[in-house]
């Protein structure tokens, strides 16, 4: 049962990952990648790791395809950028270069013997438990760091993507916008 | 059949990784790359949590966690960039951001 379901989701996650490296469409694109998100998170409920695999969805899905769908308002997206080849050797190299090296990254765990259980599996309690009593035991300074780092994120995207918000528009009315948008057209072309 | 083992996960994240790498190498847009770089992550969080599985161990779990964190945020400060830089340029191509003269 546990390997069926494995090639299935490996199946499908590499399907839609590979469509949403080479689809050419945005939205085909995002679409494609939420759904991988999804897939992944099987992987996480087969591993027993059940907290991991619900914050995936949420976070992955919920939060980040989102961003992106916002992210793609702001852009003309219809119209695609041209995807042009730079030189063959230089593809060649760098494919080369990262093919060694994730090589290296897998075998490491599989030649060193030494690897055993640093922080163990507390006994008698579940998944979404032992991750709790973990995270805030061991890892309770890096936890709060990672709470702060979220919070200078969230405030640096509303400081950027906000800019010129300050005005607005559906309180303004329809000549009052017009004149906005003349003068920023004006601007535009002094510039 | 086989029992799934850790080397099956290992394979499966690096060939993740590999598609996401193919993504970073030949995407243009600017908004595809960001994409791309969220493969990478979850391919990752993939070796993670099946290391930690097969060691009995939490901290992959751990790891994990904070990857997802570190790619929540790395989206919300890179979409307000872009979008800085699109309201700037009108474009999200890549080439275009050459003003450095490297």
């Amino acid at each position: 049962m546990e390997t069926i379901a494995f090639y299935l989701f490996a199946a499908l996650t590499i399907t839609m990952f590979t469509y949403t490296v080479m689809s050419s469409q945005a939205l085909f694109a995002l679409s494609s990648m939420a759904a991988g998100m999804i897939m992944i998170s099987a992987f996480f409920f087969l591993l027993d790791a059940d907290f991991l695999g619900v914050v995936q969805i949420i976070v992955y899905t919920g939060a980040v395809m989102a961003l992106y769908a916002f992210g793609m308002m702001f852009f003309d997206t219809t119209r695609a950028v041209k995807e042009h080849n730079t030189s063959k050797i230089m593809v060649l190299t760098l494919s080369t270069l990262a093919a060694v090296l994730v090589i290296a990254i897998v075998t490491m765990p599989l030649i060193a013997d030494n690897i055993g259980a640093v922080f163990p599996e507390p006994a008698g309690v579940d998944n979404p438990k032992a991750v709790g009593i973990v995270l805030f035991t061991k890892y309770l300074v890096p936890f709060e760091v990672a709470a702060v780092m979220l919070l200078v994120a969230m405030i640096a995207g509303i400081v950027m993507a906000g800019k010129k918000m300050d005005r607005s528009l559906t309180k303004m009315k329809e000549e009052e916008i017009t004149m906005l948008r003349q003068e920023e057209t004006l601007q535009k072309v002094t510039l | 059949m086989m029992e799934i083992g850790l080397t099956h996960y290992l394979v499966l994240a690096t060939i993740l990784f590999a598609i996401g790498l193919v993504g970073v190498m030949r995407r243009k847009n600017l908004l595809m790359l960001f994409m791309a770089s969220e493969i990478l992550l979850n391919a990752v969080n993939v070796a993670f949590a099946a290391i930690g599985h097969y060691y009995g161990d939490l901290t992959g779990q751990m790891f994990a966690f904070f990857v997802i964190a570190i790619a929540a945020s790395e989206v919300a400060v890179g979409l307000g960039l872009l979008i800085i830089w699109y309201k700037r340029t009108g474009t999200i191509d890549l080439d275009t951001m050459t003003s450095m003269r490297g």
